[in-house]
């Protein structure tokens, strides 16, 4: 059973909390508006993880805290993003409140080892589903299909079209990333050049230093926000991206449950809806359509 | 095992990278040190400025600043240079003043009376600097010079964010595409940096047992 009540009476909070204060207050109103209605009274079959999340009433979640439009770490030191407004889809679902999820950073090196050693219950963080990694942790969704695509200099004067014209000419990325691995094993005429943020590499591209930066569209469509007059995104993904969430090998009652949390959330309009609060802000585009979850 | 051997041209690459980086960056540190060392102790004011000026800017500048300006600054006033030669200046640049700063030391520690001597003799201030006074500095000055140099190993690892692929680079990498294999990547890379500073280390040791001053 569910109980609109509480969802209301948080908004109305949320709103007296706008009127008080200006920019913080503005937030909490926005996020309070698409906050997901926490369910109450969740029972589930005892032994579960589920169980004992709903037990404990408050979950962990890494995320990263450095990717705008999916988790960036606001100036009052709270993580905000689209796979923090799915970690609170799923939490609500748990029975649990919004203020009792804890988030901690994960980066690109430790989120298989994060799930391992139980230091989070559920990894949302740009996490791309792949073989290698399927043999250490388990993942839910996709939940979001991202795409490798090329940034360049405003007007293209080099004229790139896709990541075939990469050949003989600069590109950057990040050390570590799958895309960086892509263009070196199926684009080895294309230079790389790699840093380990990818703000150096919109640097460079400003200085002329590389010809072109590729790497998940999503990102780059961050970048090009950040610099409408002297970047610009060719639009042509070649690859795909399919963004998962990552947990335990083996709990797939777990997985189960994370991934019809997800469908209903396609279906029910909320995962649009934290679209739309979130990435669909940067890249000023109405939410695509959802994917389809892989129940593998 | 499996890991090093599927590995292995990765980290070969990486590490002779860090290895150049090294002897490269260390040569410019101890020719620039050296001369640095030399204004600052020279009769001539604007020269003795001119160095205290360079040592307590790089002395006092975190060695990641030194690398974005070089990298990215430079290109700002038309300078551009390729990310391994920046590193090299970078690195070098930076630890001169610290080589320096260690030469000048050794300078200090010379008793007066030698100079005074060779002035005595009729040596001029650059003769009696190379013939008399530097060769006793370098004698003291080598185990601080070594320390200086092993940090300087070390420090050529933020090179791995300015587009050079050295040893430190392979750490995301290697990680990323093998996620199990965590912390074999991670003594993969330590040990790579201990082939070239223990060495160091121990070179340094020796060194200084045979050029001990007796006193």
């Amino acid at each position: 059973m569910r109980l609109t009540k509480y969802a209301a009476a948080a908004a109305a909070f949320g709103v007296v909390l706008a009127g008080c204060s200006s920019e913080a207050g503005n937030q909490a109103a926005q996020e309070s508006d698409n906050a997901p209605e926490v369910a109450q009274d969740v029972e589930f079959e005892a032994g579960t993880t589920m169980a004992e999340l709903a037990e404990a009433g408050t979950i962990t979640i890494g995320t990263k805290y450095d990717q705008p439009g999916f988790g960036l770490l606001n100036p009052s030191g709270v993580p905000e993003g689209f796979d923090v407004e799915i970690g609170k889809i799923i939490a609500a679902q748990l029975g649990i409140e919004e203020d009792q999820i804890e988030f901690v950073e994960t980066v690109s090196a430790n989120r298989e080892s994060f799930i391992q050693n139980g230091q989070v219950d559920l990894v949302i963080a740009t996490y791309t589903i792949n073989d290698a990694r399927k043999q250490l942790v388990d993942f839910a969704g996709p939940y979001y299909e991202a795409g490798q695509d090329i940034m360049v200099a405003a007007g293209n004067p080099e004229g790139i079209e896709g990541p075939d014209d990469l050949a003989g000419k600069n590109v950057c990325s990040v050390e570590g990333s799958t895309p960086a691995q892509n263009i070196r094993d199926n684009y080895p005429e294309a230079t790389l050049t790699l840093f380990d943020v990818y703000s150096k590499c919109a640097d460079a591209l400003t200085n002329g230093q590389v010809d072109a930066v590729t790497t998940d569209n999503v990102i780059l469509t961050g970048l090009v926000a950040g610099n409408p007059d002297g970047f610009e995104l060719v639009g042509n993904p070649f690859t795909q991206e399919p963004y998962g969430i990552g947990l335990t090998l083996g709990d797939t009652e777990f997985r189960d449950f994370v991934n019809d949390v997800l469908e209903e959330s396609f279906e029910d309009g909320s995962w649009a809806a934290a679209w739309d609060a979130t990435a669909g802000q940067i890249t000023g585009e109405p939410a695509p359509e959802p994917p389809s979850v892989d129940r593998y | 095992m499996q890991f090093f051997i599927d590995n292995f041209d990765i980290l070969r690459d990486a590490f002779l990278q860090t290895l150049l980086l090294t002897v490269l960056s260390g040569v410019l540190a101890l020719v620039l040190g050296v001369v640095l060392a030399t204004m600052r102790v020279s009769p001539i004011p604007p020269l003795r400025g001119l160095a205290t000026f360079y040592v307590e800017t790089f002395r006092n500048t975190p060695l990641t600043v030194v690398f974005f300006f070089v990298i990215f600054g430079l290109p700002q006033i038309d300078t551009v240079v390729s990310f391994f030669t920046g590193a090299v200046i970078a690195v070098g640049m930076y630890t001169a003043a610290f080589v320096a700063e260690a030469v000048r030391s050794g300078i200090n520690s010379v008793s007066p009376g030698q100079a005074e001597a060779a002035r005595a003799l009729g040596l001029g201030f650059g003769q009696s600097l190379r013939e008399v006074v530097l060769p006793q500095a370098f004698r003291t000055v080598v185990p601080p010079l070594g320390s200086v140099f092993i940090a300087m190993a070390k420090n050529t690892s933020i090179a791995a964010g300015f587009s050079v692929s050295e040893l430190s680079s392979t750490l995301p990498r290697l990680v990323n595409a093998n996620a199990g294999d965590l912390l074999v990547v991670l003594l993969a890379v330590v040990i790579g940096y201990m082939i070239i500073t223990v060495p160091m280390a121990y070179a340094v040791n020796r060194l200084e047992r045979r050029v001990a001053i007796l006193r």
